[in-house]
Parts: C-alpha cells; structure tokens; sequence
C-alpha cells in the first residue's frame, strides 16, 4: 500500500511558516480526495530550531510514518544538509533559489519574484506543491477564499495571484514528474489529529469539566475543549499544577460533570496521588496520558511509550483500572469516548494513553459518526430511599449506586480513608478487607469489556508483530511490505493495555513461530507486563527510545540484524 | 431556623478540650441559622484532625487529601452552583501542603468558604511545628525552636485581596458563628482562620492565651480599608484582632461563566447537533 504514497517533507526552523504550508496543503489534498498522514516532529521552542512537517499522501491509506523521502521542501538550508540521505537517490528537493541544493535533483523557486512579499511565501509553495503532485488547483483557490475572506476581497485576490503565479511557473518547469494517482470523488473528510480526535470523543461522550496544567503533547486536548467547550457548555480551568488538576477534576466528578484531565509523563507523576483517590473514593475520571520521553523533562516535543509501566502502577495501593491505548485517530475518538463510559460504570480511574506521534497526527478520515454511539453510563439520578442511601453500599458485583451531592435528598459522603458503607472512616479489618474485595469485584466487569487486541497480516503467520498505540500503523506496513515478499507475518495490536484478558490472544500468539515484540521504548515494557500476566516469553523485542516515532524502515532494518 | 439536630451528632476521635469541637458546634449552628438543609450543602476536607469534620456531620463530604481540600471545593461549586460549599481543614493542610492551592484559591475567587482551624502546631501527627507555629518555639520536631518565619495567613489573603478575609476564636462561639456565616454570605473565596487551641501538643497557644490576646473589632472598624486592613492583619501579638479584617467584591468565578448560571453542569444536555457542526466545520 505505501507503493504509490509520496512522502512529503517541509522542514525549516520554528517561525518560518512550515505548518501552515502543510496544513494548506494536507487540507487540499483531502478535499481532493487524496489518504494523507502527516507526523510532525518539532523542538522545544518557538523560534528557530530545525522543524519538520511530514506528510505522506496517496490515492490508499497510509497507517504510519515513513522515513524515505519523496519531495523534499527546504525552507532553509539546514533542511537540505540534514535530510539529504533520506532522499534515497530518488526524490528531489523545492528550495529558494538562493539555497544550495547539496547535489540533489532540485526544483529551485525564485520565490522573491513569485511571492511580492515575504507573507505570500506560504501561498508560493503551497502553488508549487499542488502543480508538482497534480492536485487541482480549485481547492487551493478555495481554501485561500475560506482563510482570507474575512480580510476582504482585495487580499483573496492578492493571495489569488501568488498562487496562480506559482502554479503556472511549476508548470513550465515541466516538474509534474510526481504527480498523485487520480482518484474518484470521496466523501467530505476532516483533517484532524489525535488530539482533536480525543477532545471529540470526549465531547461525543458528554464532558463537562476538565482542568488541566499546561504540558506538551498533552495541551491541544484543553486547548481543543476550550474552542469548542463554550459552545457545548463545558468548563475548562486551567489551574495551579497538576496536583490540583487531577484533585478539581476529582470534585467535579463528585459534583455530577463527567470530567477528563490531560497530562503527559512529568505532570503524571505529580497526580498519581489523585489517582489513588479516585480508586479509594471510586470517583469516576477520565486521565489524557500523552507520552514524551523521560526521565524528568526528557525530549519534551518528541514521541515515546515508556510510561505504561507508570500509568499501570500509578497511585499507592491496590485499586481497578482500565487503559486504553488508541492506535489510531478512529481509536482515539471511539476508546476517549468509551473510557467515559467504562469510568462512570466501574467507578475506577480509567486512562487514555497517547504519545506525541498520534496526538500530532494530522490525518483525513470521515466525521465520526455520533448517531451510532453506544450510551454512555451516568450516575444514580434517583432519590429513592434517601435516608438509607448509602455511597459504597456492598452489592455483588462491586457497584454501588453513586448518588451526586444536590440533586435530591441522598447525602453523599465520599471519602478517602477505609471506610464504611456509608463513606465514614472506619479502621475496622472486616470493613476494610470487604471493601478492599467490593473494589476489586469490578474489575471482573471492567474485564468483560476489554477492546480485544486486533489482528493484521497473514491469517497464519510465522512471525508477530506485538505492538500496542500508535505503533500499530508503522508495523502494519512492515507486516505488508514482508508479505507482499513471500513471508508470512502479522500484526497483534493492544488498543487496551489493561486489563488483559489471555483468551483474546494466547493461543493465537502460540501458534507463530517468532513473536516480535514492537515498542517505543528501551525495557519492553508491554512484553514484559504480557509476560507477567500471562508467562508467555516474546522471542525478539524491536525496540526505539530515540525520540522518533517508528517507521517500517527502522523495524525491517532491527528485523534483519 | 432548621433544627440543630439534622446535622447529627456523632462520637469524634478529637481529645477533650480541643477547640475542634466548639467550631464543629459552630458550624452547625451557623448553617441551621441559615436555614441550610443537609442536602444543600458540600463539605471538602484535606487530612488532619480539623480534616476529619465531614464525618461528624450530617451533609454531602468530599473528605480529600492532605493539603487538597481547595482544589475540589472549588471544582465542586463550578460544577453544581446551587451548592453551598465549604472548606475546612488545618493550618499545615490549608497553608503547608496546600499552599500553592490557598493562593490560587485567593486568585480564582470561586464562591465559596474555608474554613481554617489555625492551632499553629499539627495536631494529627503529634506535635510537629505548622507553617504558623511561632519562630522559635519549641516542638518535638524542632527541639531547638521553630527556625522558620511563621505564615501570615490573613496578612497574604490581604495582600492579595481575597474576596472576604476573617479571623475567629473557637472561645468566642457567637462571634464564630457570626463569621462563620458572613463569609458563606459573601460572594466569592471567603476565609476565617480559626484559632482552635490543641490541648494535647501546643502548649504555648492554650486557649487562655487565645483568650487573653483576642480582642473583637468594633464597628467603627472598616473592613474595605485596605490598609487598615494589612495593620490589622500584622497585629498579632499582645493583642490580636478578630472580626473581618477585610473583603472586597470581586465577581466570583462561578458568575463568569456562562454555563454556571444554567443549574448544575452534570443536568445538562448534550448537545451532539452542535458537536456534528464543529466537526463538519473542520472538513
Ligand atoms: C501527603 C500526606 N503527607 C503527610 C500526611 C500526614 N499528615 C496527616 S495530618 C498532618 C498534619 C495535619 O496538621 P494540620 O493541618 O495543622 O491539622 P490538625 O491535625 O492540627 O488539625 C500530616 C502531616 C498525610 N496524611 N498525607
Ligand atoms: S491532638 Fe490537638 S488538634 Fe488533635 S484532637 Fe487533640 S487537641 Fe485537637
């Protein structure tokens, strides 16, 4: 499938406008009708630095990142001297005439004569791009009416010209050499990343209140409920630290909001206090992990998954919890909005891990479909039996009715100590082995409905892929290019890390002759935790903790070693 | 008036003597005035003796962690605006862990009340030095006398212009109730730092020290003096003042937004049209 896809790479320093090229661009490629991914990779500043916008594009889906490099394009010349060997002795390079294309094949763009002003750059490259990859340039023109409309006809025009000017110099430079497959018509898609993914789901799914302390990749999730929480009735309060974050969020849930925290590793660390909390008090909370790598502050703006072990353990005591670990945009809309529901009905902290790949994966893919959800569990809105009520009445199954404070008569006490039925501090050793065991009772029906890992590639397979999160695009294509040579591989990907339910996967596991375990990170954390759980042993771990997300390149090269 | 007796009366674990109970008694006392139901009330904790109030009392408790009792009041009268909420812990909760919390609190200016049992000493733990024990007193943890700068909590919430900033005596229970009341009256972040002597492990603040120092503002005190208000805050010695020191009236949080004003957040619909629109717009 990656065959006919193009990667697309514009990089320069911080400032210089290379994600509103990208954004132009991946914007009139969907409308075109084109599968465009983009992995963006950036450095902890705002300006300058070196920066990259990757988009791979295609008339078929893409599922993850690529490193050879089809068009290069060069905002400056650092871009050229840093990516050349990516270009893979095909491909070439668009730059400023005043660059130096370093020996590659180059398509050089007098962009001074092109763009009358250094503000029209944008609209110069964004002409050129569509002239060289063959997309129509109606949805140019149409995204530069949507985005300057409001400035008047005069600058839509002005805008107009340096884009026809482009077009029309690419043109007879006779550079149409990588022009897209044409494609049929498609449905109207949005272009959106895992973040807006998950700040939708999370909407889908009715929240209500979310504070947040700010920590990148974690940030655009509050960001995105901000923009559209006014509009949905949602507050949003950015707040003091992390401590407080998870701490409000924690009342608020108490007080009837559902209510989602996004965070990344460090803020974490500081909230897994809260996190007890929230099993003790069975308040239901929906926790945003976006991974970066560590220790402490690590690479702030670059992609891992080494916190799965901190996510798992997070939190003093033993307490049920889910996790859920999107793999792809589809998955962080439908598992955020899942977790709400798992949350409100197990009354237990429930997790949503993400890394920096997927949270800044810009992707085309349909408007998610809210008629089909399936309902999302509230609290017990009765009154019956107020003066009996009790907060953590034992029953059966672990669940006990959870009233909210004000809406009728039913007092609420909800505690943080081992306590009684009706939420009083109690040191008393039945109690507390009772409730310890009523607790625990849900994580049978957390278990019943764990998402099953889902397979990919040959039916029976000599080799696995183990992966889980956003990796599973990048093994994916692995799988694939192995196939397509005669091999037989799969893919078993983990949308949910926790808890793990054997039956959905041992015996399909046994069957290959080589299980390779697949992860961003350096101690093979899941391989581990599978190990743990289940005693089954991987056979190989490919593993990558350089910061940068996983492409089938490095894990063919890690394969062949 | 709601009968006294709604709010129950339960066995505490608090020793005799200690101030605790007469601002237990208070509060009860204040809200039946007020003719606050049970189920009208929150009441948020951290961890320590003052802390564990939400268990001696009939109405909604959120007994939190140590140093945590602000974060989720406030979160909890955003959520529900109908519910009156209040806060009440110790000194080394309200301004030792919890006082990042406390002056974001000030700042955030949600309606609600804290209520701060000040025994300059911890109690729970057995005696240690609080961010109000006096410098140079000696504790247990500190044998050769408290070697930091004692905590102003009045004089901070001054400074900052809290909305409603009061000190009380657990001694004098009708001047008690009477803040006790004015400040869940007053709109926004309103405080009163309780002094509440503990018999067991502070052995220089005794209630006849309390008793002896504290003296009641008079009426010709103004409490929207602001520099008034900062001397009388930096009294605090021979004689120490109590009533409300300061307030001020700055729009609580919860007025700001818009949702707020529609009922409690969790009652409200979902509008998934609405949703269907944002995401039609990023095609
Ligand atoms: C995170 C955390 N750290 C420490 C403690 C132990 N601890 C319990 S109460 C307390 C001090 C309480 O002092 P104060 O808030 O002044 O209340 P008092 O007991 O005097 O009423 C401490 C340190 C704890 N429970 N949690
Ligand atoms: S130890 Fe002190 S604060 Fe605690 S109950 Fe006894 S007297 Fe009160």
């Amino acid at each position: 499938m990656s065959k006919q896809s193009k990667h697309i790479i514009i990089g320069g320093a911080a400032g210089q406008g290379l994600v509103t090229v990208g954004q132009l661009l991946c914007k009139a490629l969907v409308r075109a009708g084109y599968e465009v991914l983009v992995t963006q990779h950036y450095m902890s500043r705002v300006r300058g630095g070196h920066n990259t916008f990757n988009i791979r594009t295609g008339a078929q889906p893409v599922t993850g990142p690529a490193d050879a490099c089809d068009i290069l394009v060069a905002l400056n010349q650092e871009t050229v001297t840093l990516h050349k060997e990516e270009m893979a002795g095909k491909g070439f390079v668009i730059l400023d005439t005043a660059l130096n294309a370093e020996g590659l094949p180059a398509l050089k763009v007098p962009f001074d004569k092109l763009a009358p002003k250094a503000i029209f750059q944008n609209v110069a490259a964004l002409g050129v791009l569509c002239s060289v990859l063959g997309v129509d340039k109606e949805y140019a023109e149409e995204l530069l009416r949507e985005s300057f409309g409001k400035k008047g006809e005069d600058v839509v025009q002005q805008n107009r010209q340096v884009l026809d000017d482009a077009c029309a110099w690419a043109q007879e430079q006779q550079a149409l050499c990588d022009v897209l497959p044409a494609v049929p018509r498609r449905e109207p898609r949005m272009l959106i990343n895992g973040n807006e993914a998950i700040a939708f789901g999370a909407l889908a799914a009715g929240v209500k209140f979310c504070s947040f302390y700010p920590m990148t990749p974690a940030t655009t999730v509050a960001q995105n409920l901000i923009l559209h929480g006014r509009k949905l009735g949602v507050i949003v309060e950015q707040v003091e630290d992390e401590i407080a974050a998870l701490n409000m969020a924690l009342g608020a849930s108490y007080a009837g909001a559902p209510t989602l925290v996004p965070t990344s590793g460090g803020g974490f660390a500081l909230m897994t206090e809260a996190v007890s909390l929230a099993g003790v008090m069975e308040q239901p909370v929906v926790i945003v992990v976006a991974q970066r790598p560590g220790p402490a502050t690590g690479l702030p703006t670059r992609t891992e998954q080494a916190d799965l072990n901190l996510v798992l353990y997070s939190g003093h005591g033993e307490f049920p919890r889910a996790i859920f670990a999107p793999c792809t945009l589809e998955d962080c809309f439908h598992l955020t909005h899942k977790a709400f529901d798992i949350t409100e009905k197990y009354q237990s902290p429930v997790f949503v891990l993400t890394d920096q790949d997927l949270s800044d994966r810009l992707m085309g893919v349909p408007p998610f479909d809210l008629s089909s959800l399936p309902p999302v569990a509230g609290p017990d809105l009765t009154d019956d039996n107020a003066a009996g009520y009790k907060r953590y009445a034992f029953t059966e199954n672990g669940l006990s009715p959870r009233r909210i404070p004000g809406y009728g008569r039913s007092l609420v006490l909800a505690d943080c100590h081992e306590h009684t039925e009706d939420g009083h501090i109690t040191e008393d050793m039945g109690i507390r082995t009772a409730m310890n065991d009523k607790r625990f009772a849900k994580e049978l029906g957390i278990l019943s409905e764990v998402v099953p890992p889902r397979r990919f590639g040959a039916e029976q397979p000599d080799r696995i892929l183990l992966c889980w999160g956003s990796t599973e695009g990048a093994a994916r294509e692995t799988a694939d290019i192995l196939n397509a040579q005669g091999q037989k591989v799969a893919v078993l990907s983990f949308p949910q890390v926790w808890p793990l339910k054997p039956d959905q996967f041992l015996p399909f596991l046994a069957s290959a002759k080589e299980v390779v375990a697949v992860e961003g990170n350096k101690l093979g954390q899941f391989a581990r935790l599978l190990r743990q759980e289940t005693g089954f042993v991987v056979h190989r771990t490919v593993l990558r903790y350089d910061g940068r997300p996983f492409t089938p390149d490095f894990i063919l090269a890690k394969l062949s070693e | 008036m709601i009968d006294i007796s709604v709010y129950g009366d339960y066995k505490t674990s608090w020793c005799p003597g200690c101030g605790n109970h007469d601002v237990l008694a208070a509060l009860k006392q204040a809200l039946a005035e007020m003719d606050l139901a049970p189920h009208q009330v929150a009441h948020v904790s951290g961890i320590g003796q003052a802390a564990k109030a939400p268990h001696y009392i009939t109405i909604n408790g959120f007994n939190g962690l140590h140093g945590r009792g602000l974060p989720p009041a406030q979160a909890i009268k955003l959520v529900n605006p109908e519910l009156t909420v209040i806060a009440e812990s110790g000194d080394g909760c309200n301004y030792g862990e919890g006082g990042n919390h406390f002056l974001a609190a000030i700042r955030r200016n949600v309606d609600m009340t804290l209520l701060a049992h000040d025994n300059q000493v911890y109690g729970l733990t057995k005696g240690q030095a609080s961010p109000t024990t006096a410098e140079g007193q000696i504790t247990k943890s500190q044998p050769d006398g408290v070697t930091n700068a004692p905590f102003n909590p009045i004089a901070v919430a001054v400074a900052m212009r809290a909305n409603f900033v009061a000190r009380a005596f657990s001694g004098n229970k009708p001047h008690l109730i009477k803040m006790i009341q004015a400040a869940i009256r007053h709109p926004g972040f309103a405080m009163v730092d309780i002094f509440s002597p503990c018999v067991s492990f502070n052995k220089v603040n005794t209630f006849g020290w309390y008793k002896q120092r504290c003296y009641e503002l008079d009426a010709n005190y103004d409490p929207t003096d602001w520099n008034a208000a900062m001397e009388k805050a930096n009294e605090f010695g021979d004689r120490i003042p109590i009533g409300v020191i300061w307030k001020t009236d700055r729009k609580p949080l919860n007025e700001r937004f818009a949702v707020c004003k529609h009922g409690p957040l969790g009652r409200q619909p979902v509008d998934l049209k609405a949703l269907d629109a944002i995401m039609h717009s990023y095609i």
